[in-house]
């Protein structure tokens, strides 16, 4: 049967040989088709010589999430060729090197081999041996292009594009593009029966990945002053963040820069550099995973208890401890919520998408100075460092930055007596002044201890009570403010449902439409922020099972609701992926229905 | 020992060119053990900034945590502190000094502080050059938890309770001076004369000041046999020359004798005239100075005074090419670039 638009194609490389351009220029050719697509890159934590992966999803019906059942693997890795043979679905296909033969042993009944001889090929037009190592790649490029029925206009579009008034070099990539053509042409049928028809599905959607997009994010947001330690899969948010920066940042006159990128000696004196450019009043961020996440906690509790904006992206990776450095989780749920010691609790953000890791990061600049507290914005590897197809950014103009309640020296003339903690507005949010603001009033000492409403330090209990009630009322207050969740349904039409958060929304939403299919209608809810405001604890609340999906062992979601929201335990039911590989609709399809098919027998 | 410091004020105080009385440099009561060597440095600060006409809240103060870094409440009260966690001061005074480079940013700490758990953050705020003054008062033990050794604690030098330390001890002028941070002092809480002019000279400098400063425990490390004890560092102290800070507008009449008198022109067209008294080291010569050093400490003394100046060093805000303009006061128009701009950035990824 043949099947348009609608496969999973799995690339098999040696990291640190130029397959990623390659890989990339097959996706972006099925999106520029107006093909909903989502490439995923499975690399390991080496920079060459270890096997990589590049998952291509191509969906007529525009799921994005990963989906089990792999049709084509192409193989340039025979490290892996054993396990990449075993992943091919029966009646799928598996592209491979035939310079060399093929061994017996990797000969499956149940699948259809191409051969092509990539190596010999390559070396036979070019000479340079770096050349013929990074044309191989753009060579099978060619080769699919006739199998699946890619575009070769398309194809040749991006490349004059990548390589700008680079002639020469458009026309070696054409050259080895068409040596896979005529391969095929003359020893194969094509296309297969998975291949492509363009479409106009894309509409005016970008393709990004989501650490590019928070770093984009950032500049939008305001921010002056990044501190970063290297850390993956981070690093490129600040990287991102750097080059938006120098292209947009730059005093054209001056040709001095509008911001500040310190790499620092560790995630401690990161994220202590944010915190003392906050306290002094400029924008600041940091961005790190789950280790530095552990790292930082002392300065997140001084940050929450002092009341000084700080503004932290994480972008969870494998844990615990060193974990699985490039396969994804959230498995950083608690530890952000809860980070360092004494009664904490710190504000979550969690973007699903490129546009909203965009604007939840120049959001959270706003809620940072609005609550002067820590916002975590709680990112995840496979949505930060994979490109997605994203609605565009948007901006709007008018928009002003809120820098909360902070004090200019005409207002502290107009005050008797400044109260650095002291709840003026009862709404638990109190006055700050910037260093430098007024020459004899205005001045106070920030501190992690204990103080009063002057800032004064004190070991009163009364006065510590008040000031730990008050920090409580600023959370409720700050319900306000964080983003409500997204809700699937108009009305309530079930009395059971899912909840989601970050990158389980695609397969989720897909596990929607699965379930449809075998006649489960169940209600949906996305959140996306801690602390949960009404409407969280409202759905909750209406439903009788509420299936929470979470990428981690320990269902740190459920966990959360049950603790802040007073959830009854007995009606969350977990459905957990925490192998590193991103969720799939089947694996909660699956889950939901085994769930309630035991309750209807 | 608390109690209420008067608000009562002579009426006829002198104030200096800025209008402000000594007073109003002053902090709160200090709630440190009488006799204590911080209390002294205080007060150096409080006269140095009082002097040069610093308006208070253009000088923002942040300390780590131990004595030491309680004292930036006794001092300064019309200035912004920052009493952050321990021995991470050095990054929050970098983030803030990104902020806005138009403060003074004093960096007060203790040999715990510093020398242990925050001997990271100190190294590197050297290595990028921050404009700051870092001072460390050094008095080789950790009084706030009743008087164990710290890491900058001699060798042999006795505690309290008769027991000899068996660490060789990190000295953190040698340290400084041997990653080149660009001014390097060392001087003794019981030598005002000393300490003050090196403390305007080390506001003035456009790069990372460090000044050792010599602080004895009067409570856990003043006993016999301690050689951090005011006894010890008072017989020990070897000054190398008398500073003198020249601001602008003073004309340097003097003739000075060769290879006696050095003068130093800063970035701002103040001076700092040193009359050396020690006549073979240079303290524009790297190599000199940690050859004078290294005697000293041979000899067993402890070299005071401004050891090393580096006048031309690039501070940090240099080296990042970050705007004039600080970039706390930059607003919308200034870090927005706008829907348009965004458009374009959406159009490149399609």
């Amino acid at each position: 049967m043949t099947k348009i638009n609608d496969f999973v194609v799995r690339f098999a490389n040696v990291n640190g040989t130029g397959s990623a351009s390659a890989n990339l220029l097959f996706a972006k050719s099925i999106f520029r088709m107006g093909i909903p697509v989502s490439p995923k890159n499975i690399f390991p934590s080496n920079i060459q010589g270890l096997p990589t992966w590049y998952e291509v999803r191509a969906s007529e019906k525009g799921y994005l999430g990963r989906r089990e059942g792999i049709d084509m693997v192409i193989c340039v890795n025979p490290e892996s060729m054993a396990k990449d043979i075993e992943s091919v679905r029966p009646g799928g296909y598996f592209l491979y090197d035939s310079t060399k033969p093929l061994h017996q042993r990797y000969y499956r009944e149940d699948i259809n081999y191409t051969g092509i001889p990539l190596m010999a090929l390559s070396a036979q037009y070019f000479h340079d041996p770096r050349q013929r190592q990074l044309f191989k790649n753009i060579i099978y490029v060619g080769a699919l292009s006739k199998l699946l029925n890619i575009d070769f206009e398309v194809i040749e579009q991006l490349l004059s594009e990548q390589f700008r008034n680079k002639e020469k070099l458009i026309s070696l990539n054409v050259q080895a593009l068409k040596l896979g053509v005529e391969y095929v042409e003359e020893n194969y049928s094509y296309p297969l029966d998975i291949r492509l028809e363009k479409r106009d599905l894309v509409k005016d959607k970008i393709l990004i990945d989501g650490n590019a997009a928070c770093g984009l994010g950032a500049v939008y947001g305001g921010a002056t002053v990044v501190a970063w330690y290297p850390i993956t899969p981070s690093t490129s948010v600040a990287e991102a963040f750097e080059k938006y920066a120098k292209k947009l940042r730059v005093d054209p006159e001056t040709g001095k820069n509008k911001f500040a990128i310190v790499q620092a000696e560790d995630e401690l004196a990161a994220i202590g550099m944010v915190i003392g450019a906050n306290w002094n009043g400029a924008r600041s961020f940091t961005a790190t995973s789950g280790p530095g996440v552990s790292l930082m906690n002392e300065f997140l509790g001084l940050a929450y208890f002092a009341e000084i904006p700080t503004v932290l992206i994480d972008v969870q990776r494998g844990g615990p401890s060193t974990g699985m450095p490039t396969r994804t989780q959230q498995s950083d749920i608690l530890a952000a919520a809860y980070a360092s010691h004494g009664d904490t609790k710190h504000v979550l953000l969690i973007p699903s998408t490129p546009k909203e890791c965009f604007e939840m990061t120049a959001q959270s600049f706003d809620l940072a100075d609005r609550l002067q507290t820590p916002i975590i914005l709680m990112n995840d590897l496979d949505l930060g460092m994979n490109d997605w197809m994203s609605d565009p950014f948007e901006w709007d103009d008018e928009r002003k930055y809120d820098r909360g309640k902070v004090l200019s020296a005409e207002d502290l003339d107009k005050i008797e007596k400044f109260g650095r903690y002291l709840d003026v507005d009862d709404d638990g949010i109190t006055y700050r002044t910037y260093p430098g603001t007024h020459p004899t009033k205005g001045s106070f000492f920030t501190r992690g201890t204990s103080k009063n409403e002057y800032a004064g330090y004190t070991e009163d209990g009364a006065a510590y009570e008040r000031n730990m009630d008050r920090l409580i009322k600023k959370w409720e207050t700050s319900k306000n403010y964080v983003p409500g969740p997204e809700l699937y349904q108009e009305e309530k039409k079930s009395d059971e449902a899912i909840l989601f958060f970050g990158t389980s929304k695609y397969a989720a939403e897909e596990a929607l439409d699965l379930l449809a299919e075998e006649g489960i209608e169940i209600d949906a809810i996305r959140v996306k922020a801690f602390p949960f405001n009404q409407e969280v604890a409202d759905f909750i609340n209406s439903h009788e099972k509420v299936f929470v999906i979470e990428q981690n062992r320990d269902a740190q979601m459920r966990t959360l609701l049950m603790l802040e929201l007073d959830a009854a335990p007995s009606k969350l039911i977990s459905i957990l992926n925490y192998n590193g590989m991103p969720i799939t609709a089947d694996l909660i399809k699956n889950q939901v229905c085994a769930n309630l098919t035991v309750k209807n027998s | 020992m608390t109690y209420i410091k008067p608000e009562f004020r002579h009426p006829n105080l002198p104030v200096n060119e800025v209008g402000f009385t000594k007073k109003e440099y002053e902090g709160r009561i200090s709630t440190l053990c009488a006799g204590c060597g911080h209390d002294s440095i205080s007060a150096a600060i409080v006269q140095a900034c009082y002097e040069m006409s610093i308006e208070p809240h253009r000088v923002a103060k942040l300390s780590g945590i131990g004595c030491s870094s309680k004292t930036p409440t006794y001092f300064l009260s019309n200035s912004h502190g920052f009493n952050s966690v321990h021995g991470r001061m050095p990054s929050v005074a970098t983030g803030a000094n990104l902020a806005n480079r138009d403060l003074i940013y004093f960096g007060v700490s203790g040999d715990g502080d510093t020398a242990s758990i925050g001997m990271g953050q100190f190294v590197h705020a050297i290595r990028r050059n921050l404009n700051m003054v870092y001072i460390v008062m050094n008095n080789g033990c950790y009084g706030l938890t009743k008087g164990q050794d710290s890491a900058t604690a001699d060798k042999g030098s006795m505690s309290k309770k008769g027991a000899p330390n068996p660490f060789a001890p990190i000295d953190l002028v040698s340290l400084a001076l041997e990653l080149e941070a660009s001014f390097v002092a060392q001087s003794f809480s019981g030598d005002k004369g000393q300490l003050i002019p090196l403390i305007k000279a080390a506001m003035h400098h456009p790069g990372f000041s460090f000044i050792n400063v010599m602080s004895p425990c009067v409570t856990f490390n003043n006993n016999k046999g301690s050689t951090k004890s005011y006894d010890f560092v008072r017989d020990h102290a070897s000054s190398t020359s008398v500073l003198d800070f020249i601001p602008k507008k003073e004309e340097i009449k003097v003739d000075y004798e060769e290879g006696i008198q050095v003068k130093v022109a800063m970035h701002d067209g103040s001076y700092l005239s040193l009359h050396k008294l020690a006549r073979d080291w240079n303290p524009l010569d790297w190599v000199s100075a940690n050859e004078a050093l290294i005697k000293a400490r041979d000899r067993g003394e402890i070299l005071t005074g401004l050891l090393y100046i580096n006048p031309k060093s690039n501070p940090l805000h240099d080296t990042l090419k970050s705007s004039d303009k600080p970039l706390n006061t930059l607003k919308e128009k200034d870090l927005c670039p706008g829907s348009k701009k965004l458009e374009e950035i959406n159009s490149s990824l399609r």
